[in-house]
């Protein structure tokens, strides 16, 4: 019999019962809230009668809708009236339903739900971790099965403490060898997309293989598996080795003394046996990856930044053409543009993608001693939590932003998805280390192009994409 | 939820593949905490010629006469027709609430994003796989004929075409049991709640910090 792969695995250490047609019942150990996909759900238990299976499984945060500015006011710095009473009702609702940790809006704790899981040690591996959002697959990155879900599922969790799915198939995506300088994480993830489409991933969990992928932080792996779901895979997932139970130790809610040795035994069993079985494998060299740019509207529009804008009457899938058509329209750009031509108008560093210290880190580095170009409307950096500013402040991050003309915010979901004030205007262009370059999604009729840290802080000086590499 | 047996309708044609849920249902909408009111805001952006808001009134708003659900041959079409990887995005249940509060009661594509396609069924909204090549002669057909209109029953696993073809669909068993009977998904789990006990307290031996 052929060994297991990690997704197997934790599949296997979850399952409660299953039917002969496959259908089964997954038990769910953490259960990430936010103020967006909650209050519907929270809303159904009431009317039902029902009561929430294991509140202690429940971390909750105010994320998508909360301010990055004007935070001194308190509630009200949040002028949208309709944003704050979702941000009341989500007060109200885990005051109700109850919480292992609520970091609500103005803790300094609280941020964007994927970072402040895993910095708190809320998200562990082995876990099975799912949340109202679909870039929960971030969480897989500590060998853990995490899952986006929607609003019914949320109130099913919460009624039931299990998720009713049939499994999926597994894909090895292989990185193999080591990246170049000034490529990250980020690059891999568009160069996969680039490769498989978006749709490429759909039916499958993803395991992220690979020297590549081992060469990797944990903080870069979960840039990797926060964007599985743009490659059409709800799962995205990371072997266990020394570098995740390492950034587990100390954590708020991680295991100590015995029961962390217990666990740390554990989680080393975390990865797929040499002769486990993949329906799907992908191989990508590390050494051809190179910085990524995005130039339509989907993530898969995407080329590298030496590339130029294509050509749509080069394609022969009609329906690809016309999407191609439709995006160079939308995105106001020619076909056979350089990238290094295209300038911008805004730069958003943040969200749940890529807001975390390296990546603060590697934009402060292109940052420092270099100033925001003339024709930059804006430059604002978003960190991912109250903790990951923090210690961004310690190492005085925030002075070399500010002093090259960035803004420097308070934490949340910010222009990612514009539900707060923080929004493209029709028709600006934008460099963005968010994760979905959709029409409309950073503001309507923004233009989003998405790139990692580096090559958005560059893109700030600049004016226009750069390779970061050759930035002088 | 609302039984899904047989039902039949005007299909209305969206050309266009990848379409997100950004697009279904735009981002300023999510900030309500009703599971309603959210059909007049479906696709907001490419409906309507100016910028929608959660609490503004939809009734005068200047209209995209071009986009597909404001041609006046498609007005009440409860079947849409879309293409690959409809649905991909976010994980925002509004999109599924805002296509069917709308009126659409089916969608045949072939293929759609993983999310969507759960969130879709939860509610009774019944999501149709078929092969490009037929959803392609749909299309055809769609455009040149007006009033066209499609059956599908749930029970027989079938698309029916007013010329009298009829495509076959997959769908999982469970879910068409709880689509054909309009069943609560949390009830049916809780009926084996002595099962999730059981397996908790196995859970928590085997891995205690985790409780």
């Amino acid at each position: 019999m052929a060994g297991k792969t990690l997704y197997d695995k934790l599949w296997d250490s979850h399952l409660v019962r299953e039917e002969a047609d496959g259908t089964a019942m997954i038990y769910i150990d953490r259960h990430l809230v936010h103020e967006v996909t909650s209050p519907q759900a929270y809303e159904g238990l009431k009317l039902a009668g029902r009561k929430v299976w294991r509140s202690d499984s429940v971390v909750a945060t105010a994320d998508h809708n909360t301010p990055t500015r004007n935070w001194d006011k308190g509630m009200a710095g949040i002028t949208d009236q309709v944003s704050r009473l979702q941000i009341e009702t989500l007060d109200k609702n885990i005051k109700e339903f109850k919480a292992k940790v609520y970091f609500p809006f103005l803790d300094k704790r609280q941020g964007i739900v994927h970072v402040i899981g895993p910095e708190n040690g809320a998200t562990l591996p082995g876990m099975t971790v799912v949340c109202g959002d679909s870039h929960t697959s971030t969480h897989g990155a500590f060998g853990a099965l995490a899952f986006g879900i929607g609003t019914s599922e949320v109130e099913h969790v919460l009624a039931t403490q299990c998720m009713v799915m049939k499994k999926y198939k597994n894909m090895n995506i292989a990185v193999e060898g080591k990246l170049g300088t000034g490529v990250t994480a980020k690059d891999i993830a568009l160069a996969v997309i680039g490769k498989i489409g978006t749709a490429g991933g759909t039916g499958h969990a993803i395991e992220f293989t690979g020297s590549a992928i081992r060469g990797l932080s944990m903080e870069g792996r979960m840039t990797l598996c926060n964007m599985a779901i743009e490659a059409g895979a709800r799962t995205g997932m990371v072997a266990v080795d020394d570098k995740t139970i390492e950034y587990c130790k100390g954590r708020m809610f991680s295991p100590t003394g015995a029961l962390w040795d217990k666990a740390a035994a554990y989680w080393r069993t975390l990865t797929s046996d040499p002769d486990a079985k993949f329906d799907t494998v992908v191989t990508l060299r590390a050494g051809d990856i190179v910085p990524q740019v995005t130039w339509g509207t989907s993530p898969e529009m995407v080329t590298t930044v030496s590339g130029r804008v294509p050509d749509p009457a080069k394609e022969t899938n009609p329906v690809k053409r016309e999407g191609y058509a439709r995006a160079l329209q939308y995105m106001d750009l020619k076909p056979n543009t350089l990238i290094t031509e295209i300038s911008i108008d805004k730069v958003f560093i943040g969200a749940c993608t890529n807001s975390r210290i390296e990546d603060l880190r590697a934009a402060a580095a292109v940052a420092k001693g270099r100033k925001v170009a003339g024709n930059v409307k804006l430059a604002m950096v978003v960190p991912g939590s109250g903790l990951v500013k923090a210690q961004a402040e310690q190492e005085g991050l925030d002075r070399i932003f500010r002093e090259a003309g960035f803004e420097w915010r308070e934490p949340g979901c910010s222009m990612c998805l514009g539900m707060n004030e923080d929004q493209l205007s029709p028709g600006e262009r934008c460099a963005s280390t968010s994760n979905r370059n959709f029409e409309g999604r950073q503001g309507p009729g923004g233009r989003t192009h998405l790139v990692s840290p580096a090559m958005a802080a560059a893109a700030a000086v600049a004016g226009h994409f750069v390779d970061v590499r050759n930035l002088e | 939820m609302e039984k899904f047996v047989r039902k039949e309708g005007l299909v209305a044609p969206l050309d266009r593949a990848n379409v997100d849920t950004d697009a279904i249902i735009p981002k300023q909408f999510l900030k309500s905490i009703k599971r309603t009111g959210f059909g007049p805001n479906l696709f907001d952006e490419w409906r309507y010629l100016d910028r929608g808001e959660p609490d503004s009134d939809n009734t005068g708003r200047p209209l995209n006469a071009d986009f597909v659900l404001n041609r006046k041959r498609f007005e009440g079409a409860t079947v849409l027709l879309a293409r690959e990887n409809f649905g991909c995005g976010s994980s925002r249940e509004h999109a599924p609430w805002a296509l069917q509060q709308f009126g659409i009661q089916t969608i045949i594509a072939p293929s759609f994003a993983d999310i969507f396609y759960n969130n879709s069924l939860k509610n009774g909204l019944l999501l149709i796989t078929l092969d490009p090549k037929i959803v392609d002669k749909l299309f055809r057909d769609t455009e040149a004929n007006e009033g066209y209109r499609l059956a599908v029953d749930l029970e027989q696993q079938t698309v029916s075409t007013p010329a009298g073809d009829s495509y076959k669909f997959d769908i999982d068993p469970h879910r068409k049991h709880c689509m054909l009977n309009g069943l609560d998904d949390i009830g049916l789990t809780l009926a084996h709640a002595d099962d999730i006990r059981a397996f908790e307290a196995k859970h928590r031996t085997a891995q205690p910090w985790l409780f």
